[in-house]
Formats: structure tokens, sequence, C-alpha cells
């Protein structure tokens, strides 16, 4: 193993930022910032009337990388691209969204909010994603040699 | 209560979260895919990112939620489920297999409209499709007692 490109400071600095979001969501509307489930509401809404607040943070969510780039922070933005090609991007695209809405949260809303709230279920969540996604890669990486 | 105000929130709560995981980096599917590789060129800025997320949010939620109800609703909606079931665990293995191939998971993937590239729509329009066919799903699923009720009534009519 070696490790290489590590930033730990704008890691922090984001970080912070995305907790301050989620804070100030819930003290702003009383939700928690699980993107999965504030895009799963607008894409197959549970309530018709549950729509426009979603809509509006999926705008800032965008609006945030555009500020971004606005500022000059985003050099090389535009040669980010992904490292597998179109068919496995669609098959982890697929699964990401089955994935998050059987298991009601991803990255943000269990991995940040609810391990915030110390949610024991969001625990179990968090540690069943990290640990297929590092074993996914393992085996697509390292066993398939694929996205190197 | 101002509706502008309150939506207006929103818009700012989303845009700090799409900027933090521009400047976290998160919106770079190698940066992620690094992360999670410890057997090879392992990247640990993710770990920071979590890290730093947690602290603020763990600080400051107590402090949040001991308020009798939000600025600009009338109460907070927090998940109620406290069950550890398989559905949780299944979802979990399926999102983290999908999160392991590809390096995007939901956030960086809608931050990421803002350079767009053919890369980032494909990924989305899957994600939209799987989370569009597995909600279809959970929601027929979730009321078996109305179609078991209509059967019973259908039933009962032909048996006449």
């Amino acid at each position: 193993m070696s490790i290489v490109n590590f930033t730990p400071v704008p890691a922090l600095i984001g970080g912070a930022l995305i907790g301050l979001s989620a804070a100030f969501l819930l003290l702003a509307r009383g939700r928690i910032a699980g993107i999965s489930g504030i895009a799963g509401g607008i894409v197959y809404p549970a309530y018709p009337n549950d729509i426009n607040w979603r809509i509006l943070f999926v705008l800032g969510l965008v609006l945030g990388g555009f500020i971004y780039q606005w500022l000059g922070l985003g050099a090389g933005v535009e040669q980010i691209q992904a490292l597998v090609d179109k068919p496995m991007l669609i098959l982890g695209g697929l699964l990401v969204g089955i994935g998050t809405q059987i298991g009601t949260g991803c990255t943000s809303g269990h991995g940040i909010c609810g391990l915030a709230r110390r949610s024991p279920r969001s625990l179990v969540a968090t540690l069943s994603f990290m640990g297929s996604a590092i074993l996914t890669l393992f085996i697509v990486r390292h066993l398939l040699g694929v996205g190197q | 209560m101002s509706p502008i105000l309150r939506c207006l929130s929103v818009l700012i709560a989303g845009t700090l979260f799409g900027f933090g995981l521009a400047v976290a980096q998160m919106i770079d599917p190698a940066k992620v895919l690094n992360f999670l590789d410890f057997a090879g060129s392992w990247d640990p800025s993710l770990a920071f990112v979590m890290a730093g997320g947690l602290a603020v949010n763990a600080l400051v939620t107590p402090l949040i939620l001991k308020r009798d109800k939000p600025l600009f609703a009338e109460f907070f909606r927090l998940p109620k489920k406290t069950q550890i079931d398989t559905r949780l665990i299944v979802g979990g293995l399926i999102f983290g297999a999908g999160w392991g191939i590809a390096g995007y998971c939901p956030g960086p993937m809608i931050t990421s409209l803002s350079f767009v590239n053919s890369d980032i729509l494909t990924v989305l329009a899957a994600f939209i499709l799987g989370t569009f066919a597995s909600r279809w799903v959970l929601a027929q699923r979730d009321k078996p007692a109305e179609s078991t009720g209509a059967m019973v009534v259908g039933a009962a009519k032909a048996g006449r």
C-alpha cells in the first residue's frame, strides 16, 4: 500500500462545510440532509406537497459546484472524468440508486447525519456500504483489472 | 414565517453542501476510489471529510434539537425507525457495490452537474432509474393491505 494525493486540509474544511449545511437544514427546516432521500422524493414522490424544498436543495448542490468554479477554486474540474467505461457507470449508478432507496440512506444521511445522532441503524448501514465498497473496488480494480 | 426565508434557507443549505463537496474534492471519482483502495494507492482524505462533517454535526445537532421546533417549519422530522433489519444491510451492501464500481455517491453526482460531461449524465441517469424503480417496487410492496382488501371484496362479490 502506498499513500497518494493526500489532501487533509481541504478534506477537513469541505467536510466541516457539509456538516454545517446539514446542521443548518435541520435548524431551518427540521430535515435530515440525506441526499439519496431528498433526491428520491423528487424522482418518486411519497407525498405530492413535499417536493419544492427538495428541488431547491438539489439546485443548491449544483449552485455550490458553480460557485466553487466561479471563485477560481475549480482548476482542473473539466478534466475530471470517470475511471470506468459507460457500461460500468450505468451499473454503478443503478446499484447506487437501488441500494440507497432499499437501505434508506447514503454517505450523507447515514454516514454523516445518522452517525452524528449516534443512530445504531446508521452505524450498521455505514459499515455495510463502506465494507461493500472496499471489497467491490478490490475485485474490480485488482482482480478484474478494470479502471486502474 | 416568511416564505422567502423558508425557501432561501434550503437553497443556502444545498449550496453549502455542494460547495463543501467540491472543496473536499469528492466530485473526483478517482479520489473517492483511491480512498477505498487499501490494497493499492490509498488516499486517506475522505476519512477527513467524514471526520470534519461528523465533528461539526455531532457538536451542533444536540443543541439544535433542544429547540421546540425548527426556524421555518412546524417540527423536526427525524427517522423514527430504530430496528436493524436485513433491508438496511442489503441496501447498504448494494449501494456500496455501486459506489465501489463507479466512485460516485448521490451528492457528488448532482454537484458534478456544474461541470457536466457524458460520464456524469450517464451515472446520474442510471441513479435516477435505479431510484425510481426501487421506490416504485417498495411502494407496491408497502401497500399490500389495500390490494388484499380489494381482492377480498372481489372474491366476496364473485361468490354471491
